[in-house]
């Protein structure tokens, strides 16, 4: 309902030293019409030009740090609010690579009302 | 002599301005005052970002907030999170629990109806009733399509309602199971997503004719080979059900709001898809009380080439709902203020 809003294109940078950049970050929204516990959030999956980054490089953070996607599996006290912008943290030793590439993210979502996974794709073309 | 039905409006309606920052809670109170919708529907879950963790400080200025602008609120939209862990479902007791939960919170805003999710299990609503009753909240399972007034997991819930002989818990209908017409907007989407108009207009043909959607499904995606935009449009006919409005004044005294869903308003104040012109006499007729919530959901189906306007929506809705209650009252004589 909301997957062309789901990254925000410009606040795209990259991480670390410019000589030695370790990956990059952006912010993201959730892609519902409500908040959702972080537990509910089974996958993040960031892609570059098609080729999703493994699990492990993510990182999430709403605002009270950040924890990895095994980590949000049981942090039962933290939400994702409606309309707020979480920063997403990806390890890419040289950061966000030059010149222009698509990067996407898919959210994968654990509704309870539903009987199938909630699945939100957004991609944006980007040139850092 | 005036009408019992009383004009509302979901927060949900204006989903679009608020996820994208152009409109806050109080922009959207602000409007419905505007245009006479008083009873303001909320979504704790979406409106309130320290959700489930609400001091006094905050229901007391939600409280204000409405009353500056001459509203109150009419109703609480629930959520249960039964999957919240990957690795087990949550037990009978936490679900009674969350829903306690909520309850309380409904009752310390001040707040007389829940809407309940259709998935949550009667039983499970049975045991919640005495806690609705001490808080004096409504708990109304909400009748969405694809189930409608008589399907027979609704009639679970109204059978336990009279089972524990209550006025706590019932249902809350969602307009959408009164989809006449195949909304244009649907339609129009899928075709800019390669849906051909030849498929298009056989679909909505069928829905026209009102021929059980799985006769389509199987036509479009064997007989005619639809390609993915025509199968997900033949697809959603699951969802497009029309139910009997004249089967509302049965059932009337087991609600006491109405989820007022519509996906578009033409510039001539029509509905093309929901049936409010056989949906609003009937509700005059049985001299129904309650509060007539506007939900607009038409901003998924045109965001992709359109700029939504939410409060235009709505105020186009409202426009019709006066002419139409006027004209029912009319026809039925208006029920005692």
């Amino acid at each position: 309902m909301f997957d062309k809003y789901l990254i925000d294109a410009d606040s795209v940078q990259n991480i670390g030293p410019l000589d030695a950049l370790t990956g990059f970050s952006f912010l993201s929204k959730l892609g519902y019409y409500r908040g959702l516990g972080l537990s509910m959030i089974e996958e993040l999956v960031v892609s570059i030009d098609g080729e999703a980054l493994p699990r492990e490089a993510v990182r999430f953070d709403e605002g009270k740090g950040p924890l990895t996607l095994d980590e949000m599996e049981t942090a039962y006290d933290r939400r994702w609010p409606f309309g707020a912008a979480a920063t997403i943290f990806v390890s890419l030793p040289g950061g966000f690579p030059g010149g222009s590439h698509e990067l996407a993210l898919s959210q994968k979502l654990r509704i309870s009302y539903l009987p199938f996974p909630s699945f939100n794709h957004d991609k944006k073309r980007i040139a850092l | 002599m005036t009408t019992k039905i009383k004009p509302g409006v979901s927060l949900y309606s204006f989903q679009e301005e608020m996820f994208l920052g152009q409109m806050n809670v109080e922009d959207c109170v602000a409007f419905a005052s505007s245009i006479g919708a008083k009873g303001i529907e909320i979504l704790p879950e979406q409106n309130m970002p320290n959700f489930p963790d609400i001091s006094d400080a905050e229901v007391e200025s939600w409280k204000d907030m409405v009353a500056r602008h001459g509203c109150h609120l009419s109703a609480y939209d629930m959520f249960l999170d039964t999957k919240v862990s990957k690795d087990r479902p949550m037990t009978d007791d936490e679900q009674v629990a969350s829903i306690v939960r909520d309850l309380r919170l409904c009752n310390r805003l001040g707040i007389k109806n829940m809407r309940i999710l259709v998935f949550v299990r009667p039983d499970i609503l049975g045991k919640c009733v005495p806690y609705a009753e001490e808080l004096d909240v409504h708990m109304g399972v909400e009748v969405h399509a694809p189930w409608h007034l008589e399907h027979a997991w609704i009639l679970r819930t109204i059978d336990e309602a009279d089972r524990l002989n209550t006025r706590h818990l019932g249902i809350l209908p969602d307009m959408g199971i009164f989809m006449k017409h195949y909304p244009p907007v649907f339609r129009a989407r899928f075709e800019r997503q390669g849906a051909r108009p030849e498929i298009t207009q056989f679909i909505v043909d069928q829905h026209e004719a009102k021929i059980m959607c799985e006769y389509t499904i199987y036509e479009v995606a064997v007989k005619m080979g639809g390609n993915k935009a025509e199968i997900a449009m033949a697809e959603s006919l699951r969802h497009a059900p029309y139910a009997n409005p004249k089967r509302i004044g049965d059932y009337a005294r087991y609600f006491r709001h109405i989820q007022a869903k519509f996906y578009e308003m033409t510039e001539d104040y029509k509905d093309p898809a929901i049936a409010y012109d056989e949906v609003i006499p009937e509700l005059v007729k049985c001299g129904w009380e309650g509060t007539l919530s506007s939900e607009y959901e038409g901003n998924r189906w045109i965001q992709d080439v359109s700029e939504v306007d939410s409060r235009e929506q709505v105020r186009r809705q409202h426009v019709m709902f006066d002419r139409l209650i006027t004209e029912a009252e009319q026809t039925f004589g208006a029920a005692d203020a």
